[in-house]
């Protein structure tokens, strides 16, 4: 409630943030910062119920502590670095597991907010299956904050794998990475995750399983693959997965393409140096350039795909962080004019 | 709770004169050509309601626009003419989501039913909103197939199932209509024509297409809707096992679930609909089972047959009367035929009933499930239950006898006490049937004045005017009001540095 007043009483343009991890990929310029660092209080989890309440502040790597204690978790893992569960619900963020439990908005089921105006209102519930009201929870996820301060969110919790394993093929052929993937994912298997990675002119596919039958589930994947290394131990290949999402100083483009255009997203990373990770299965990808022509990468992603720019060296124009769709963008200005009329978050 | 408040005033509407349609009806004929537009009062009369018949109304007229152009010019001359307007699909919901609106248009959109791209590399399909939901499984098969699946799959059309954010058996596992819907072409209610995501995940922007999803044909027309398909899993496992009561049931849900399972459906019945569903379908469920419990796994080879043998020990643990596994299709499917006939089959208990959608926390069933006994009790009626077991999704059904006035308000009332049992349990009001008029006097149970204000912000940026689909959803009528103020540009913005949103 205290953001809510302060958010009312602020005399100019404000912006509200969680753990500061993620401040390059917002465009704004506020008169304002304003934190949820207080709201850190893991509300409810109901443990048999496999749901949790959590408020704004409360940092991922916390919750997802707690909730390993009683075999479950939260099926969020973009790349950690103390981010705030607000923090990854309002950028829309996300990691390798997006391929078998969908995206953040996916995963929240209700939400309490304050809008610029002080209001505070909520949404949805805390049970997993409710259709009751406008799902304001889905809005309000990719917002950056601007149409309101995230106070709560509800989010539906999945139980832990029991044991992971990974099958990872190689190749620096971006064709032959493409057919493994399509492989892969049209598969009757059931994936964990699915990845692709192209860094210095080394490319893999990986595919992850877990539960009762990780194992014989990963050397089904490995035979499909041919030629393949089986890693049972594999948490540091997919911490690898995560990390390439994020440059400290330098580049991440996010791309919003299909899965058929992984050879020529790595055929790009290649002739731009760049690395480039992301969900195979689901065309949705990453690219990472640490130290080079940024620019140019850019300019060549922007020309034959959508997508933004995240973190990204100072002096870079980063761009437009909108839909691509005009009528979208009017739509969005629209929901904006009545959620913030004073226009006062940014 | 009261609504009220100076935001509250007549439903736009509501009480003007009978309106003279005549000229708009020419426009609509002109936009789809005349044999698309019906308006002879026994014609009308078919479209009076939707999927729950206690609801009727006659439209003013009903239109069947072809394709997008043709919803816009029909969206578009609604719109200058002030006259509201319902889409609907086949029809078949179960909230009064898509009735009709007196001197108000009904936009039929079950002529617009192409399949307009199959792309199974990257697992899309590009439909128009007639389509059928059983036809997107059907044009991806038989390697791929459309998780969510309504009971009224082979009649309701995904433009319906978008309205609704249709569930299904299956949602447990793979989630709803909400969670495979990557795009939608939407005809907004002043004409306007926008594109939300499309093939790509994960557009930027506010989470504008999952506000969509779900908003009951408030917010406007879907036109065109992409959706993502799955690989088919590559094995399926059934049992039904017969318990007790509903609540040794329950526990054995509780148990399946904290084990670490997911079970791709997971069904259950009480003793009133087993010996219902029994007579109608002979599909050997024992009649004094106080509660049968079907479990349903799939996915890959390897994992099920893990996993279902910890299922069965489950069960048999927990001290089920007896279990039965599937051995083949066909006993697949005469299993998941006494549960699917349940509805349906309470036409043999009593001549009306009334059912409801309420969602509990799956840990207070067996409170909530004491407190529904207490009610029937109480109000001196029988309830047959049929619950979504892994989600907490009851299907309470009020049976009563329609002819008889004061059996039928008592019912009215049971049915109301149960949906306040289960929001105060922690609940929901509806898990898929979605509010339409029959659940909008319980939203207040759920959500306050302010929360309810708020869903209205997102009413009004679609549809200032709530032209579409007026009267449903929300409990009392609300304005909009004007947008406050012409927009400022920010200096930043005027110079290019800086967005609009």
């Amino acid at each position: 409630m205290e953001l809510a007043a302060a958010l009312a009483a602020a005399d100019g343009t404000v912006r509200v943030h969680g753990a500061r991890t993620k401040l390059a990929w917002a465009r704004g310029d506020p008169d304002i910062e304003l934190s949820t660092d207080k709201l850190d209080d893991i509300v409810e989890h109901n443990v048999g119920d496999l749901t949790a309440v959590l408020e704004a502040g409360v940092p991922l790597s916390r919750a997802q502590q707690r909730f390993a204690e009683a075999g479950q978790m939260l099926a969020l893992d973009p790349p950690d670095q103390g981010a705030t569960i607000g923090g990854a619900v309002a950028t829309n963020d996300s990691g390798p597991l997006l391929a078998r439990y969908g995206g953040v908005r996916d995963l929240v089921v209700g939400m309490r907010v304050a809008l610029a105006d002080g209001t505070v209102a909520k949404s949805g519930g805390k049970v997993i299956k409710n259709v009751a009201g406008y799902d304001l929870a889905k809005l309000f996820v990719g917002s950056f904050g601007k149409l309101g301060a995230i106070l709560e969110v509800s989010v539906r919790l999945h139980p832990l794998p029991p044991a992971t394993a990974t099958a990872v093929g190689r190749s620096d052929d971006p064709d032959a990475l493409g057919r493994a993937a399509l492989a892969l994912s049209h598969a009757r298997l059931e994936q964990l995750g699915l990845d692709v990675r192209w860094e210095d002119g080394a490319g893999a596919i990986l595919a992850r399983f877990g539960g009762a039958a990780a194992g014989p589930q990963a050397e089904a994947a490995a035979r499909l693959l041919g030629d393949a290394e089986l890693v049972e131990d594999d948490e540091e290949l997919w911490q690898a997965q995560r990390d390439a999402q994020r440059s400290a100083g330098g580049l991440v483009v996010k791309v919003s393409a299909l899965q058929t255009d992984l050879p020529d997203l790595v055929r790009l990373a290649r002739e731009h140096r760049a690395v480039l990770v992301g969900r195979a299965g689901l065309g949705l990808y990453w690219l990472r350039l640490d130290d080079g022509d940024y620019d140019a990468l850019v300019r060549a992603v922007r020309g034959r795909f959508t997508a933004v720019v995240l973190d990204h060296p100072a002096g870079l124009e980063p761009g437009p962080h909108e839909p691509a769709d005009a009528g979208a963008r009017m739509l969005a200005d629209r929901v904006k004019q009545r959620f913030d009329p004073e226009r006062k978050l940014v | 709770m009261s609504v009220d408040g100076p935001e509250v005033t007549a439903e736009p509407g509501a009480e003007r004169e009978p309106l003279d349609l005549g000229p708009l009806v020419n426009e609509l004929r002109a936009a789809v050509g005349p044999e698309h537009v019906v308006t002879h009062e026994h014609q009308l009369r078919t479209y009076e309601s939707d999927g729950l018949l206690q609801y009727a109304v006659t439209p003013g007229a009903v239109v069947l626009p072809g394709s997008t152009e043709e919803v816009r010019a029909v969206v578009r001359a609604c719109h200058l003419a002030g006259v509201p307007f319902v889409a609907r699909g086949a029809g078949s919901g179960l909230s009064g989501g898509a009735l009709p609106i007196e001197d108000g248009v009904l936009i039929s959109l079950t002529r617009m039913r192409s399949i307009l791209e199959v792309d199974l590399d990257n697992q899309r399909v590009v439909v128009e909103p007639g389509v059928t939901n059983i036809a997107v499984s059907q044009a991806v098969a038989p390697d791929h197939f459309y998780p969510p699946d309504p009971s009224s799959q082979i009649v309701c059309t995904i433009g319906g199932n978008v309205a609704e954010n249709s569930g299904g058996a299956h949602c447990f596992k793979y989630g709803f209509t909400t969670n495979y819907v990557t795009g939608l072409e939407l005809v907004l209610p002043d004409g306007d024509l926008v594109q939300l995501g499309g093939k790509e995940l994960d557009a930027a922007g506010p989470g504008l297409l999952g506000a969509f999803v779900g908003s009951e044909g408030t917010l406007g027309v879907a036109t065109k809707i992409w959706l993502r398909v799955m690989p088919k899993p590559e094995t399926v496992r059934t049992l039904v096992a017969f318990f007790g009561s509903p609540v040794q049931a329950g526990e054995v849900v509780s148990e399946i679930v904290s084990s670490g399972i997911v079970p791709g459906a997971i069904e259950m019945m009480d003793n009133l609909s087993i010996q219902a569903a029994e007579d109608y379908t002979g599909a050997g469920y024992p009649t004094d089972a106080g509660a049968a419990l079907l479990v349903e796994l799939d996915g890959s080879e390897a994992e099920c047959e893990v996993r279902f043998g910890e299922v069965v020990a489950i069960c048999e643990r927990s001290g089920a009367d007896s279990i039965r596994v599937a051995q083949d299709e066909a006993e697949r499917e005469l299993i998941w035929k006494g549960r699917k006939a349940a509805f349906a089959a309470m036409g043999r208990i009593a001549p009306n009933y009334y059912v409801q959608d309420s969602v509990i926390p799956r840990t207070r069933l067996a409170e909530v499930l004491g407190r529904i006994e207490e009610l029937a009790r109480e109000y001196d009626l029988q309830v047959a239950n049929v619950f979504h077991a892994g989600d907490g999704n009851l299907h309470p059904l009020v049976c009563y006898d329609g002819s008889n006035p004061d059996e039928a308000e008592r019912a009215e009332k049971c049915a109301g006490m149960i949906v306040k049992a289960c929001v105060d349990a922690g609940g929901s009001i509806t898990g898929e049937h979605g509010v339409g008029v029959d659940k909008k006097r319980y939203m207040p149970e759920m959500f306050t004045d302010t929360d309810l204000g708020t869903f209205q912000r997102l009413r009004c940026a679609f549809d200032p005017e709530q032209r579409s689909n007026p009267g449903k959803v929300m409990p009392t009528p609300r304005l909009c009001g004007e947008v406050p103020g012409p927009y400022r540009r920010h200096p930043l913005e005027e110079a290019g540095l800086a967005e609009r949103f």
